[in-house]
């Protein structure tokens, strides 16, 4: 498929209830933190950004909201993609964004380099959406916090070795901080601010 | 052509819904915390549940069943208007049984019957910042929220314990949720908030003329702000509900005649009716059905 094509192809077939169905998953997903929630409609955004993820864009972007993108997502056919079918602009300036999305294997800066919100309007923070290789099979953490009845361990795989320390700064700001998306294939794994992590 | 071809699913344009859902995620991730939104114009006046309205309208789907109660009731004329007002613009199936529901407006109750995963509870709320009596500025009372000043509430509360020997708040009883926001949890009855701890449905808040949204995630703390010497306390009722002969409700007074009879019976309708289909009978029932039988003996 040529870049154009691929830039104007990809968004929801029935964007009103797609849009409804996986916002319900994300809500559901970060009222439960750790469960995993499979999305119902599919996306196909242009490689390198996974569907899920693509997904996401489309249900909760549009010219309100600025986007970040890594360094491989900027430079391929994705920031037009976004930029057509959600209206958002693309900012490089990663405390200006309010979703940031990262694909399978990028680098995951410091999550303190994005909007944190502050003390009086913690809400005004960056959702970053990153896919990851799977939401299974990875290092286990033991999650506990709000939405989780008393513990629930998570294994995403694929995340960078210093992920623990970015969330256990990120848990220590709260009100502040920033949220997670975790996005594989068609299933999501979110991580509200409130979500403790360890080691099992 | 009929009308709904001229609306879109749920009334609201879909930017306004990704904005509502984007404050909603963000309640979520802040429990307590009232995330500002741009409330639209709805076909209702403030006062109507606006609030509560935008939140349902934004989260509901083509699968869901949908049940409205004002002060516990599923007949008031206000949950009547907002069930057909969502009949009409989302074609949803809609009940009056709590199991039934995946989405549940209200103003003023939490049903009797504990809520389940997978439900969620939307309130309409009406003034969403507890601190709003005690600091008319928005800017303080934000800043009171930023740095955890609550001493003002407790002094409020206190002062109730020293004008009455007890907190005479009833409804609308302030709450700590995971211990650090303090949340008002709508003109429900304190009677009510023991049921919002630890709850497994999601609850959300929606206050339409305040430009409000906040949210409890389940299994969420929610703390009613008490003193050591004076522990929060729910109202009690001395007798059971006099329909279904329920205990541990919240009951309502009904005046019977012009000559001060009167009853107290479940605020929550479906509660009791529920009851009554499995064989439960208060006392006015009761007799009613004692008086029915005389004549033919
Ligand atoms: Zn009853």
């Amino acid at each position: 498929m040529g870049t154009q094509s691929q830039i104007y192809a990809g968004a929801f077939a029935d964007p009103v209830f797609a849009a409804q169905s996986v916002f319900r998953t994300l809500m559901d997903s970060f009222a439960r933190p750790g469960t995993i929630g499979r999305l119902s409609t599919q996306s196909s955004p242009p490689s390198p950004l996974g569907n899920a993820s693509g997904a996401v864009a489309l249900t909760l972007c549009d010219q309100d909201t600025a986007v970040w993108l890594s360094p491989a997502l900027a430079k391929s056919a994705v920031s037009q993609w976004i930029a057509f079918h959600t209206g958002a602009c693309v900012t490089e300036a990663k405390d200006e964004a309010r979703f940031a999305f990262f694909e399978k294997g990028a680098a995951v800066p410091g999550f303190d380099q994005f909007a944190l919100g502050t003390q009086e309007y913690p809400d005004r923070s960056t959702t970053l959406v990153v896919e990851v290789e799977a939401l299974t099979g990875g290092q286990p953490l033991v999650a506990r916090g709000p939405g989780i009845k008393t513990e629930i361990v998570v294994a995403p795989k694929g995340l960078p070795d210093v992920f623990l320390d970015f969330w256990t700064a990120n848990r220590a700001i709260f009100p502040r901080g920033i949220d997670l998306v975790l996005t594989a294939e068609d299933s999501v794994l979110c991580l509200p601010r409130t979500t403790k992590l360890e080691r099992e | 052509m009929n009308d709904l071809a001229t609306y879109n699913f749920a009334y609201l344009d879909e930017q306004t819904k990704r904005m509502i859902r984007r404050a909603i995620l963000k309640a979520i991730a802040i429990p307590g915390y009232q995330v500002p939104f741009a409330s639209r114009e709805m076909p209702m006046p403030y006062g109507w549940g606006t609030g509560g309205v935008q939140v349902t309208a934004s989260i509901l789907g083509p699968d869901d069943v949908l049940k409205v109660i004002d002060q516990g009731a599923d007949d008031t004329t206000n949950a009547v208007s907002i069930r057909a007002f969502f009949q009409k613009v989302a074609n949803v199936a809609v009940t009056t049984k709590t199991v039934e529901a995946t989405i549940i407006q209200t103003r003023h109750r939490i049903p009797e019957e504990p809520l389940k995963e997978g439900q969620t509870l939307v309130y309409q709320v009406p003034i969403p910042e507890p601190l709003r009596f005690l600091e008319p500025r928005e800017t303080e009372t934000r800043k009171m929220h930023a740095l955890e000043e609550y001493g003002l509430m407790h002094v409020k509360l206190y002062e109730d314990i020293s004008r009455n020997g007890h907190i005479a708040t009833t409804y609308a009883y302030p709450v700590k949720v995971e211990g650090r926001y303090v949340m008002d949890p709508s003109p429900t009855p304190k009677f009510d908030n023991p049921k919002m701890h630890m709850s497994e449905a999601l609850q959300l808040f929606g206050a339409g003329r305040e430009k409000r949204i906040y949210a409890v995630p389940p299994f969420t703390e929610v703390v009613s702000l008490d003193f050591e010497d004076h522990p929060f306390e729910i109202q009690t009722f001395e007798k059971p509900c006099a329909l279904c002969g329920a205990e541990n409700v919240y009951l309502d007074e009904v005046v019977l005649d012009d000559r001060g009879g009167r009853m107290f019976v479940c605020s929550d309708t479906d509660h009791c009716e529920d009851r009554r289909a499995h064989g439960h009978a208060g006392s006015m029932l009761a007799s009613t059905q004692h008086q029915r039988k005389e004549p033919a003996e």
